[in-house]
């Protein structure tokens, strides 16, 4: 399979969003428009004159990838040039669960055919890892930091498939840097189908996490043994489809324990406490998709 | 050349303001529309959709959406596929849109957006002043203000025509004052397909989104590159100013019908006073001048119809014979106690030989009447300039004393 985003980027080694930008293009294929609001994917990818981008690629504004992606589409129906183009927002959590989240629920409810990728490693990396609403809990990040009286971030991560589901998209699926074949597949079928469909990658970020650059597929693939990264699929608002995670079960620590971000909580007092607490979002997450 | 009107008066109808600019706006061929409902701009996007419901608009699409942020930025998208772009806000919006504004400009996507314009708030304010338009000045927009309803029917072809034009490819604000004209009806011809179609080309741009052919839209610009993607814009602007007039020309010359082209001027040639304007404000001018000229004083009118390019040189033309020059402002640049057109007409002169006294008059604002009396107030005050020079540079006109 042939991938149209070309190496020679300036990503990070290891980087999460240039493989999850590759494997897009690959499930894609040529007839596709993409568009990336501002984030790491977007400077590391297009610093002008070169271009990593072997398809149509726009960027515009951090909080508008869904507007944009909806006025592509549009121009395409309206022009007559529609076909079978498909017409894909590209996208980091920053942008997409906080900054952007009202252009993209203007963008499904008003039912444009457009797949929308979230490249979600969990914090505003392009900014020197800052807290975004997808930072898992107890996560340190620059602007959520652990300290004497802190555990790192405070609140949960936000739920953005669940709110996506709410806004009656036909696909919705869920998927990991772990499981290449798993996402190309989902992302393929979201594009396949008509109307507002939703991918959410989980992309572990080597350089905000904190983990070996070798790591990357490793680390993606512990979030979801331990269950804290589910992966599924919802087609009109039901859970249709679960990866289960049977012998492979692994306790968080395993997950946590490799990456900087969560080291507070194997030294600090009251750390074991903070553990068991991630535990329980997992067990929940196990429980709620049955995934044993 | 000034105004001219030839109107066939077979062809007269009586519209709204909104409606006509509505209706130019169908006229112009549009691929998508993207709109999101403020007062006063409100009736130009209701009449809109109606075309749509009546399907009287061809190979167009409307997105409806959820804030005036997205409605810019979803004409990102559609212009840089190719599409012929409309929106159109106000007020509020058009400063929500406003980091939309320079994304445009700068990726030479040539939307035109009808502003009806409106006081910015606090405190809030729904009636007309310029402080909205005028708060964007700097965002690479082409800015024109008109004067009545049959010119911003007309400018929203001109718009199209010049901002598409291959040497400036800029987004155009086409300014009509909120209420003032939106809201307005006058008896004007509406544009005819078949005259349009002669004076307005389909957009064929140079570069879309096309996956036979792709390209990247909107590259990340280090310090080694920012700066002549900067120049370049400015140079677009710079090739707007010949282009505006041309639009206007040729626009006479299919339509019979002339608002100046970059300025306008009535009464100019032998005048000792000259007051110059933007928008609405110009109408009331032209009275005042008629009146006062029938009195014998010498006074005349300077229509600035575009701001954005600024025509600095055809201004500096306009009143270098002058004794006085006032320009009247509906916004202000707080912190400095002066409105747009007086500060920049005023920088226009510096470093040349034209030594004319100017002053600025900040007048009504947030919708406040501005009656014949007050302009010929400022005239009365501009004899005096002349005899006595100046007393104050910059001030308000219409204060009520008892509020503050």
């Amino acid at each position: 399979m042939k991938s149209l985003f070309t190496s020679g980027h300036r990503g990070c080694a290891g980087c999460c969003d240039a493989m999850v930008a590759k494997f897009t293009l690959m499930a894609a294929g040529e007839d596709c428009i993409v568009i990336s609001p501002t984030g790491c994917l977007e400077v590391m990818s297009t610093p002008y004159p070169e271009t990593s981008w072997e398809v149509p690629w726009i960027h515009s504004l951090f909080e508008n990838a869904g507007a944009v992606a909806s006025g592509v589409e549009a121009a395409l129906k309206a022009m007559g040039k529609k076909g079978d183009t498909k017409v894909i927002a590209l996208a980091g959590d920053g942008a997409t669960l906080d900054i952007g989240m009202r252009s993209i629920s203007g963008a499904f409810e008003r039912g444009h055919d457009i797949t929308y990728v979230c490249m979600d490693n969990e914090a505003y990396m392009n900014t020197g890892v800052q807290r975004s609403g997808a930072t898992p809990f107890d996560a340190s990040t620059t602007t959520s930091p652990a300290g004497k009286v802190s555990y790192g971030n405070p609140l949960p991560k936000k739920n953005m498939p669940a709110i996506m589901a709410a806004h009656g998209s036909p696909y919705i699926a869920t998927t990991s840097l772990g499981y290449p074949k798993d996402m190309i597949k989902k992302i393929k079928k979201a594009t396949e189908i008509e109307g507002p469909t939703y991918i959410h990658a989980h992309a572990p970020c080597t350089t905000g996490w904190g983990f070996d650059t070798s790591k990357t597929v490793e680390v993606a693939k512990l979030a979801v043994q331990t269950g804290l990264w589910p992966l599924y699929e919802m087609e009109n608002g039901e859970v249709t489809k679960v990866r289960k995670i049977g012998k492979q079960k692994k306790p968080v620590e395993d997950y946590l324990k490799m990456q900087k971000r969560f080291k507070h909580l194997f030294k600090m007092e009251g750390g074991e406490e903070q553990l068991k607490l991630i535990q329980a979002l997992a067990d929940k997450n196990i429980e709620d998709f049955g995934l044993e | 050349m000034t105004v001219i009107r030839t109107l066939d008066k077979d062809k007269m109808s009586v519209a709204e303001g909104s409606y006509a600019v509505a209706h130019a706006v169908k006229i112009c061929r549009p691929n998508v529309i993207s709109a999101y409902p403020i007062t006063p701009q409100t009736h130009i996007v209701e009449d809109l959709s109606q075309f749509m419901a009546d399907g009287e608009i061809s190979n167009c699409e409307y997105i409806t959406v959820e804030s005036e942020f997205s409605a810019l930025s979803a004409l990102v998208g559609s212009a840089a596929a190719g599409a012929r772009c409309y929106s159109a806000t106000t007020s509020q919006g058009l400063e929500l849109m406003h980091e939309v504004l320079f994304n445009m400009s700068g990726m030479r996507l040539p939307v035109v957006m009808t502003i009806a314009n409106r006081a910015v708030s606090a405190p809030i304010n729904i009636w007309n002043d310029h402080q909205d338009s005028i708060s964007q000045r700097d965002t690479g927009w082409i800015q024109m203000y008109a004067e009545d309803l049959q010119e911003s029917s007309d400018m929203t072809a001109q718009a199209y025509k010049v901002a598409e034009d291959k040497d400036v490819m800029m987004p155009a604000m086409t300014c009509m004052d909120g209420f003032i004209l939106s809201h307005v009806y006058e008896p004007l011809v509406l544009l005819e397909q078949d005259l349009v179609d002669e004076y307005l080309p389909p957009y064929e741009p140079e570069y879309t989104l096309d996956p036979k052919n792709p390209l990247t839209f909107g590259a990340f610009a280090d310090p080694t590159a920012y700066t002549e993607f900067r120049y370049l814009q400015q140079q677009a602007m710079d090739n707007a100013l010949p282009k505006i007039e041309e639009a206007a020309n040729e626009f006479y010359e299919i339509f019979g019908r002339y608002y100046g082209g970059l300025i306008d001027e009535y009464e100019t040639e032998d005048a000792d006073i000259i007051l110059m304007a933007m928008g609405s404000l110009v109408g009331t001018i032209r009275d005042v001048v008629d009146k006062l000229r029938a009195k014998g004083i010498k006074v005349g009118l300077l229509k600035v119809r575009t701001f954005r390019p600024f025509p600095a040189e055809a201004i500096r033309n306009a009143i270098k014979g002058a004794r006085v020059v006032v320009a009247l402002d509906k916004n202000i640049s707080l912190g400095l106690n002066e409105g747009a057109l007086f500060t920049e007409t005023k920088a226009s002169l510096y470093n040349t030989k034209i030594d004319v006294p100017i002053v600025g008059r900040m007048i009504g604002h947030g919708g406040r009447d501005i009656p014949v009396k007050t302009i010929e107030d400022i005239v009365e005050e501009a004899k005096g300039i002349i005899s006595s020079g100046i007393n104050t540079e910059s001030k308000y006109a219409d204060l009520k004393e008892d509020l503050l």
